[in-house]
């Protein structure tokens, strides 16, 4: 087989590839309101939750790994007397910095 | 407190009503996938057009599911990062690895396959197409693998190391994370159970049909295959589920304990075979837990240890610590007292090790660490004021397991009578209607079944997000709990959303398929 038989084979094959997506996509009846309900969900998620519901809270609040791991011990091993002391001690983590 | 009580709860409540409509549509998925794959091989063997138009059909109602479950799963992801930033960061790699395989290897080998799957009718070999809906089986099951294997590791935490410095657990033995008995148990359950949601999908959807006289060749077909690998799976759930009762006696017995409203256990121990809860029952008192007993004999011995004999501790054994001789061998439960009081330890020598840090101490460095890792075992012991902090809610544990092995057990009945019907082995006066009712009953009786083992296995772990290390409690983040009650109010109507959605397409879609397209699927 020589080099333009590889190549030629190689174009087929991408070829067929391509005609297989968009024929799917073509002959698609079930699959258009699925592909758009995808979308939709995917918008709704990554574009609204994601962006402004859902942020990491380690990585907004500090800039280093090792900030985030003093950050964390610091929540994980504060002096506990009562539950309350925990309490209070995890929610003010961050305001006493 | 009230805003950290209210913080916990609503941010517990908001995992749960995710991962529940997850659970919606991930077992189907597992379930149809494998169904699909063995019609497509009946076709590829028989030839017969009818098949394939039968096999088309499923895989419609497949391609709906997968549709609207996609992604489901990622706003798990988000509640990580957002809600239990303090968990994300102490698990370290152990979750990262696996779903990053997962997101690798299984979705790209899903999402290659499932177009070939849907596009490649006509347009690629027979046996090509008839692979690629077995790799897309595969790839489903695949990628519940991975993420078992990060659930078992919170239930069953092994094949790690703390790291102080970095204040994160570093994976050190990636075999025992993926080869842990609880993480292997829990696959096969989780994917045989996967199967019984499918088999009893299919049975039901097919026995609405024969029902309504409509398509009734391909439902009769469809049910010998669904039942088939309902009933299959279903008995391949149970014998995974005894695998499962022994993982649990051995790692969070605590568990065991509230899934049988157990106070005080003894040799010999029943199994609660019908009951209900005691909601006066105060830890200590001299109450029983579980009113209007019926018992089965030594049955939750032989469950949990296969020892008909065998001691089984109960919630105030536990608390209050015992030993036991099993097997020539001594098994020390230590009090609960004692675990917190070690689990303090590890925190003081966790914050000296990190002020030793800050000084560059190494001596200091050296002892802290000596004494974490001596008591690191209990950790999370360490956040509980009273040894009943580390009990699970019993009634909601002990209801849910009841469920699911009623309604498992129903689902027996359900299958074998379906394929009975099927084979026309029912005598006349019982092949009526009633069977046909009886299998489209199967379809909420299996997903009250599925997500009822889903709140057995979470909510009987409770407090525990990382079993002995770390309590929901100190894996929560520092936010307020308005914005997470906000959001759940946004899930909730999202999912609410996806779930009328899946459900009023598949049944336009069952509506309107006729007979035509399925008995001659090339000419429709």
């Amino acid at each position: 087989m020589n080099d333009n038989e590889n190549s030629s084979n190689a174009t087929g094959f991408w070829r067929r590839v391509w005609d297989l997506y968009a024929d799917g996509f073509r002959r698609m009846t079930v699959g258009r309101s699925l592909w758009l309900l995808i979308a939709v969900k995917v918008l709704i998620f990554f574009g609204v939750l994601r962006l402004f519901f859902f942020p990491n809270v380690l990585k907004e609040r500090y800039d280093s790994d090792a900030e985030r791991a003093e950050a964390v011990r610091s929540a994980l091993t504060a002096p506990r007397q009562d539950v309350d002391s925990v309490h209070v001690k995890l929610l003010n983590i961050n305001t006493d910095e | 407190m009230n805003d950290l009580v209210g913080l916990v709860d609503w941010s517990r409540a908001q995992f749960a009503l995710t991962a529940i409509y997850h659970w919606l549509f991930v077992p189907l998925t597992i379930g149809l996938a494998l169904i699909v794959a063995v019609m497509e091989s009946i076709y590829y063997r028989t030839g017969q057009a009818r098949w394939k138009g039968i096999t088309k059909f499923w895989m419609s109602l497949f391609g709906i599911n997968f549709a609207c479950g996609v992604a489901t799963g990622l706003i798990l992801e988000f509640e990580f990062g957002t809600n239990w930033s303090n968990y994300s960061w102490f698990v370290g790699d152990i979750f990262g690895a696996p779903l990053a395989i997962e997101g690798l290897l299984a979705f790209f080998m899903e999402a290659t396959f499932v177009a070939v799957m849907f596009f490649g009718w006509n347009k690629v070999s027979r046996g090509f197409h008839l692979a690629s809906t077995w790799l897309t089986a595969l790839g489903v099951t695949l990628s519940a693998l991975w993420i078992l294997v990060a659930n078992a590791w919170m239930q069953y935490p092994v094949g790690m190391e703390f790291d102080p410095d970095q204040m994160r657990n570093v994976m050190s033995d990636f075999g025992a994370v993926v080869l842990s008995p609880v993480a292997i148990n829990k696959f096969f359950h989780t994917v045989f159970s996967g199967w019984t949601l499918g088999g009893a999908f299919v049975v039901g959807v097919s026995c609405w049909l024969l029902w309504r006289k409509r398509n009734e060749r391909a439902a009769i077909s469809s049910v010998k295959v669904g039942g088939w690998v309902g009933l299959v799976g279903l008995l391949l759930t149970l014998y995974t589920g005894h695998g499962s009762a022994v993982e649990v006696s051995r790692v969070q017995p605590m568990k065991l304990a509230a899934m049988e409203g157990l106070y005080r256990g003894e040799q010999g121990q029943g199994l609660v075979g019908f009951g209900l809860v005691n909601p006066d029952k105060e830890i200590g008192d001299d109450k029983p837990g579980v009113l209007c007993e019926v018992s089965i004999p030594h049955g939750l011995s032989f469950l949990a240890n296969g020892d008909f004999d065998s001691f089984v501790p109960g919630i105030e054994d536990l608390i209050d610590g015992y030993e036991i001789e099993r097997d020539g061998h001594t098994i020390v439960s230590l009090p609960y007292a004692d675990r917190i009081e070690a689990g303090r330890v590890a925190q003081e020598a966790l914050r000296d090790y990190g002020l030793a840090r800050q000084t560059g101490d190494t001596a200091a460095m050296k002892v802290a660490s000596k004494a974490l890792a001596q008591n690191f075992e209990y950790f999370g012991y360490g956040y509980f004021d009273d040894p009943k902090d580390a009990v699970p809610p019993v009634g909601i544990t002990f209801y849910a397991f009841r469920f699911m092995v009623i309604f498992g057990g129903a689902l027996l009945l359900v299958f074998a009578l379906a394929l009975l019907r099927a084979y026309n082995r029912l005598p006349k006066l019982t092949a009526g209607c009633w069977v046909l009712w009886l299998g489209m009953l199967g379809l909420p009786m299996v997903w009250i079944c599925s997500e009822s083992g889903w709140v057995v296995a979470e909510v009987g772990r409770q407090p525990w997000v990382i079993q002995n290390l770390m309590p929901t409690i100190a894996g929560i983040s520092d936010i307020s709990a308005g914005s997470v009650q906000l959001t759940f109010w946004i899930f909730a109507l999202i999912f609410t959303l996806l779930l009328a959605a899946e459900v009023s397409i598949m049944l336009r879609y069952i509506g309107r398929t006729s007979l035509k397209d399925i008995e001659s699927p090339d000419a429709a």
